[in-house]
C-alpha cells in the first residue's frame, strides 16, 4: 500500500463531492510510510474470527481541519483504550468512509500503529453523519464510540443507538476544538463479515490509476474519462459546463445546487445537482436521473479528476457520472439510514441503473 | 502671488516600472494623470539592467522635468524567478507552534526536494498555538524554541502558529525572542496568509527565504535612483495591485509575487476608465485574463501554487493561456511554443521565416497602430500558408473566447479591455463580453498600473458572531486601515475597499470569518 496519489484520486472520486480534501491526508500518509514503513493491505478473509478491527475517521469542521492538523499520537491512544476495554490490541485499521480524506488518512494511522489496513470500509463512499455506516445498517449495536483529540483527552461513549452516537460524538468533537479522531464501532472479524463493504481500498486504488490514465505498461490512456467511466461502470449523466453554483450553510452543512449545461452531444440539456456536503440528487427537467445512496460524482471532463462540492466554480468543463451503491444501502434499513428521505428529499428510491436505462 | 502655470510645472510626477518576463516597461505619469513618457526594453538576465535601461529611456524623454519625479513604483518578477530557479534564496529555520497538535504532517511536507534543500535550515514543531475558539493549545515553549534555534544555521526564521490569523500573539512572542536573542529577521504567518495551516506556513517560509532577494531589489532600486540624482520615494507593487514602502517590502517580499498581472489589471482600468471589466493582456508567449471588480483585480478563491508549493495568500484570479504574439503557427494547430523575444527576427512580418500568431493576425487584417508595412513585408504567400494562417487565427480566437467565457462567470455584458504588446491580435468582437476597448498606451498598461497604485492593508481573522460581532468587525476595519498606513497610505484618505463575512459551522460558539481590506493613496 504505497501508491498514495492513486489512492487519493480514487478516494476523491468515491467522495461524491464530500468527505473532505484528500491533500492533508495524503501528506500524512506519505510521511507515516516513510517513518514507520509500508502498510500491508489485508482482506477480511485473512483475519482470525476474534481479530479486532478498529474503524477510524477524523471528525470536525472543514475550516478547523485545515488548520488544526491531527497529532501523531491520536491513533495510539485509541489503540490503548481498545486494549484496556477488550483485553487485547486491535489487529487491523479500517477506514470508516473510503470517500474523501477519511479514505487516505487511515494509511497514516495504520502505519503509526504498525497495523495492516483492511481492504474494506463502512460506506463505500462518503456520508456526513456518524450513524451512516454499514455496521449500523447491518444491525451491529452502536454501543461504543472512542474519541481522542490533539490535547490527549480520550472519551469513551456507550450510546444506546446510532443516532445517539452521532449526537454525542458531535458534542465531544465541538468541546475538543472541532477536531477529533474517532473509532466508531470496534468489531471482530467475525462481526465484520457481511457488515462492512469489502474491497473498497483496492477499488479506490484502481479508480485512481484509471484517472491517472496509466496502463500497466506505463502508457498514458488516451481518454481518462472513458477509462474512469468503464472502471466505475458508471452512467454519464451529462457532459457540459457549470453555469451556476449556489451555496448556503445551514445546520452545520453546506447545502446548495449546481447547474450543468450540456455541450457537444448534450447541447440543450441541463442537469441540476442537489448538494449537501455530497452530491445527493441529479435532476433533468423535473426527472430524477440519480439519487443517494447511489454515487454521483462531478469530474473534470479533460482529466477525469473529481471535483469536490466546495471546489465547484462557474465555467468548469465537467462530466457528471453516477453508478450503483453497495447492495447494503438498498436494503430497507440502508435506505432508511441514507436514502433520499434521510436527507430531506420526498423521493422514493429508484436505482440509478433503472433511471438511466431508457435515458 | 504665485503664477499658476509655474505651479503646474512644479507639480509632481510618478514613474511606474514593470519588470516582466520578456519586457521591462516604464511610464511617467503627470500630475494630471496623463502618460508623459513611456518605454519598453528587453528584460535582462540580471534584471536590474533592464530596469535601468527602461528608467533611463523615460528620463531622457522627460528632460529637465525629471527633477519633478517624486515617486517611483516598481513591479518585479525577482521573487518569482528566485523561487522558480531556486536561486539566491536564504536558509530558513522553520518553526511551527502547535504541538501536540499537527505532528502528523510536519513542515515542508510535499515540497519539491530541491526547493526544500535550498531553503530549509531545519524544522521543528514546538508547543504553542490556539484552538479555533481562542484558547491556547499550550503556552509557547521558549526553551524548546531556543534549543531548536541554537542547533541550526539560518539567515531568517519563519514562524507559524495554529489559528494565528485569529490569535497572533504566540507568533509575535517568538518574533521578540528571536530578534532580541538571535538578531535574525522573522516571518510571521498571520501577516502573510489566511486560514489553512500548511498553505500559510509554506507562504511564510517562502517569504523568509526571499529576504535577501528583497534586499537586493530594493538596494538596486535605491542605487539606480541615487545614480540618476532622483530624489523620489521608491515603492514596490504587490499582488493585489497596491503598493508598499521598501520597509514593508523587506518584511513581506512574497507579496510582490503576482504584482505583474495585478498591475496590468489596474493599469487597464485606469487607461480605459472602466472599473468593471474583463482584461485580456496579450504578451509574447502567453495571454493573461483577469477580472476587474470595482477597479481592483478579482482575487483567486483557490490556493495558488508557487514553485511547486501550495500557498494561500491572496492573488489575482488569473487565467493564463498559451497564446501570445510570438506563438508558433504550424500546419496543424498553434503553439504552445513561442519565439518569445526573438519575434523581431523570426516572425514573417519582420522578415523572418517562422509563422507566428502575429503574422496570422496581420494576414487577417489586424494590424497594430505602429505596424505600417507589416503586411507588405510578409510578401506573397502560397495558398497553403494563407490557409494555415487563416486557421491559426480561428483557433486563437476560439481559445480567447473560451477563456473569456470561463472568467466572465456568465455575465456577458462586461466590456473587455485589451492590453499588452500583442493586444492587436484580438478580434473586434468577442462573444461572452461586451464591447472591446483598446485604450491608448495599452502596451504599457503594467507600468501604468504600478504608477497609479494605492497603499493597502488587510486582515483575515475569525470573530465571534454574537453580540460583540459588530464591535469586533469595527476593530478589524481599524486594524486593516492601520496596516494600510503602515504600508504608506495617507491616514486621512484610507478607505475600506473590501469586507467579506463567512459564517462558520460546527463550532461551540457561533463565529464568522472576516476578511477586510483597506486602501488609500500614498502619503506625500
Amino acid at each position: 500500500m504505497s501508491d498514495i496519489p492513486a489512492l487519493a484520486r480514487g478516494c476523491a472520486v468515491l467522495g461524491t463531492g464530500g468527505g473532505g480534501d484528500v491533500r492533508t491526508g495524503s501528506l500524512a500518509a506519505a510521511r507515516a510510510i516513510r517513518e514507520y514503513g509500508e502498510v500491508p493491505l489485508v482482506r477480511l478473509a485473512d483475519l482470525a474470527d476474534d481479530a479486532l478491527i478498529v474503524p477510524l475517521s477524523g471528525i470536525g469542521a472543514p475550516t478547523v481541519s485545515h488548520e488544526m492538523i491531527h497529532s501523531e499520537d491520536e491513533p495510539k491512544r485509541i489503540a490503548e483504550e481498545i486494549e484496556r476495554l477488550f483485553g487485547r490490541p486491535p489487529s487491523a485499521v479500517m477506514s470508516s468512509e473510503i470517500g474523501g480524506s477519511n479514505g487516505v488518512a487511515p494509511v497514516a494511522w495504520a502505519a503509526q500503529l504498525g497495523l495492516p489496513l483492511l481492504d474494506a470500509d463502512g460506506m463505500g463512499r462518503a456520508f456526513p453523519e456518524v450513524q451512516m455506516v454499514s455496521m449500523y445498517v447491518a444491525g451491529l449495536p452502536a454501543d461504543l464510540v472512542i474519541m481522542t483529540d490533539v490535547a490527549g483527552n480520550v472519551v469513551t461513549i456507550r450510546p444506546v443507538d446510532g443516532l445517539w452516537s452521532e449526537r454525542l460524538a458531535r458534542a465531544v468533537c465541538v468541546a475538543a476544538g472541532s477536531s477529533a479522531l474517532m473509532a466508531d464501532y470496534v468489531i471482530t472479524a467475525a462481526q465484520a463479515r457481511g457488515a462492512v463493504i469489502e474491497g473498497t481500498v483496492t477499488r479506490a486504488l484502481e479508480i485512481g490509476r484509471a484517472t491517472e490514465g496509466t496502463s500497466p505498461t506505463g502508457a498514458r490512456a488516451a481518454d481518462p474519462l472513458r477509462a474512469l467511466q468503464d472502471r466505475l461502470g458508471a452512467a454519464r449523466l451529462i457532459t457540459g459546463k457549470l453555469t451556476d453554483v449556489e451555496r448556503r450553510t445551514t445546520g452545520g452543512f453546506v447545502r446548495g445546487t449546481a447547474t450543468i449545461e450540456g455541450t457537444g452531444d448534450d447541447r440543450s440539456r441541463t442537469v441540476t445537482l442537489e448538494l449537501q456536503n455530497e452530491n445527493l440528487v441529479a435532476v433533468e427537467d423535473g426527472r430524477v436521473l440519480a439519487m443517494v445512496p447511489d454515487l454521483i460524482t462531478v469530474v473534470d471532463t479533460e482529466t477525469a479528476a473529481a471535483i469536490q462540492t466546495e471546489g465547484l466554480r462557474y465555467g468548469q468543463r465537467v462530466t457528471v457520472l453516477a453508478w450503483p451503491c453497495d447492495p447494503l444501502w438498498r436494503t430497507p434499513k440502508g435506505l432508511e439510514t441514507a436514502g433520499p428521505r434521510a436527507f430531506g428529499y420526498e423521493l422514493d428510491y429508484v436505482p440509478v441503473e433503472e433511471l438511466t436505462a431508457h435515458g | 502671488m504665485a503664477d499658476l502655470p509655474e505651479l503646474a510645472e512644479l507639480a509632481e510626477l510618478g514613474i511606474g516600472i514593470d519588470v516582466g518576463g520578456t519586457n521591462t516597461d516604464a511610464v511617467v505619469l503627470g500630475s494630471d494623470g496623463r502618460v508623459m513618457a513611456k518605454a519598453k526594453r528587453p528584460t535582462t538576465p540580471e534584471v536590474t539592467e533592464g530596469l535601468r535601461a527602461a528608467l533611463d529611456a523615460v528620463l531622457a524623454e522627460l528632460g529637465d522635468a525629471r527633477h519633478r519625479v517624486t515617486r517611483v513604483m516598481l513591479g518585479t518578477t525577482h521573487a518569482t524567478n528566485a523561487i522558480l530557479e531556486r536561486r539566491n534564496l536564504g536558509r530558513v529555520a522553520v518553526l511551527r507552534l502547535g504541538a501536540p497538535a499537527t505532528t502528523s504532517v510536519p513542515p515542508l511536507s510535499g515540497w519539491p526536494g530541491d526547493l526544500r534543500k535550498a531553503v530549509s535550515a531545519g524544522e521543528a514543531i514546538v508547543p504553542g498555538g490556539h484552538y479555533v475558539d481562542g484558547r491556547a493549545i499550550r503556552p509557547p515553549d521558549l526553551g524548546a524554541i531556543r534549543r531548536f534555534l541554537d542547533g541550526v544555521e539560518a539567515e531568517a526564521v519563519a514562524v507559524t502558529s495554529v489559528f494565528s490569523p485569529a490569535s497572533g500573539e504566540h507568533e509575535r512572542l517568538v518574533e521578540e525572542l528571536v530578534r532580541a536573542e538571535y538578531g535574525l529577521p522573522v516571518s510571521l504567518s498571520h501577516e502573510i496568509g489566511s486560514l489553512g495551516l500548511l498553505e500559510r506556513e509554506n507562504a511564510t517560509v517562502l517569504n523568509a527565504a526571499l529576504y535577501g532577494v528583497a534586499a537586493h531589489v530594493t538596494g538596486a532600486l535605491v542605487a539606480a535612483l541615487a545614480e540618476r540624482d532622483l530624489r523620489a520615494r521608491p515603492y514596490l507593487a504587490q499582488n493585489d495591485g497596491t503598493l508598499m514602502t521598501l520597509e514593508h517590502a523587506a518584511r513581506l517580499p512574497v507579496s510582490t509575487i503576482g504584482s505583474g498581472p495585478a498591475n496590468s489589471l489596474r493599469g487597464a482600468a485606469y487607461l480605459s476608465g472602466v472599473a468593471d471589466a474583463i482584461v485580456v493582456d496579450v504578451g509574447g508567449t502567453s495571454t493573461d485574463l483577469g477580472v476587474l471588480a470595482g477597479g481592483f483585480p478579482r482575487e483567486s478563491a483557490a490556493a495558488v501554487e508557487i514553485g511547486g508549493v501550495l500557498t494561500n495568500f491572496r492573488m489575482p484570479d488569473i487565467l493564463a493561456i498559451a497564446l501570445g504574439g510570438g506563438t508558433v503557427v504550424r500546419d496543424r494547430g498553434i503553439g504552445p511554443d513561442s519565439v518569445g523575444y526573438r519575434i523581431v527576427q523570426e516572425a514573417l512580418v519582420f522578415g523572418g521565416s517562422t509563422p507566428t500568431i502575429t503574422d496570422a493576425a496581420v494576414a487577417a487584417g489586424r494590424i497594430p497602430a505602429d505596424g505600417e508595412g507589416w503586411r507588405a513585408r510578409m510578401g506573397d504567400m502560397s495558398e497553403g500558408i494563407r490557409d494555415t494562417l487563416e486557421r491559426a487565427v480561428a483557433v486563437a480566437d476560439e481559445m480567447v473566447i473560451d477563456a473569456v467565457d470561463r472568467m466572465a462567470l456568465g455575465k456577458s455584458d462586461r466590456p473587455l479591455v485589451a492590453v499588452g504588446g500583442g493586444a492587436f491580435v484580438l478580434p473586434e468582437r468577442i462573444p461572452g463580453a461586451g464591447r472591446v476597448i483598446r485604450p491608448e498606451h495599452a502596451e504599457v498598461a503594467n507600468a501604468v498600473g504600478a504608477a497609479i497604485a494605492l497603499a493597502s492593508g488587510r486582515v483575515d481573522t475569525i470573530l465571534p458572531a454574537g453580540d460583540s460581532r459588530s464591535e469586533a468587525i469595527e476593530r478589524a476595519k481599524e486594524e486593516a486601515a492601520a496596516r494600510a498606513v503602515a504600508a504608506g497610505a495617507d491616514p486621512s484618505a484610507v478607505e475600506i475597499v473590501d469586507l467579506l463575512e463567512v459564517p462558520l459551522s460546527y463550532l461551540s460558539e457561533p463565529a464568522v470569518r472576516v476578511h477586510v481590506k483597506a486602501a488609500g493613496p500614498l502619503a506625500r
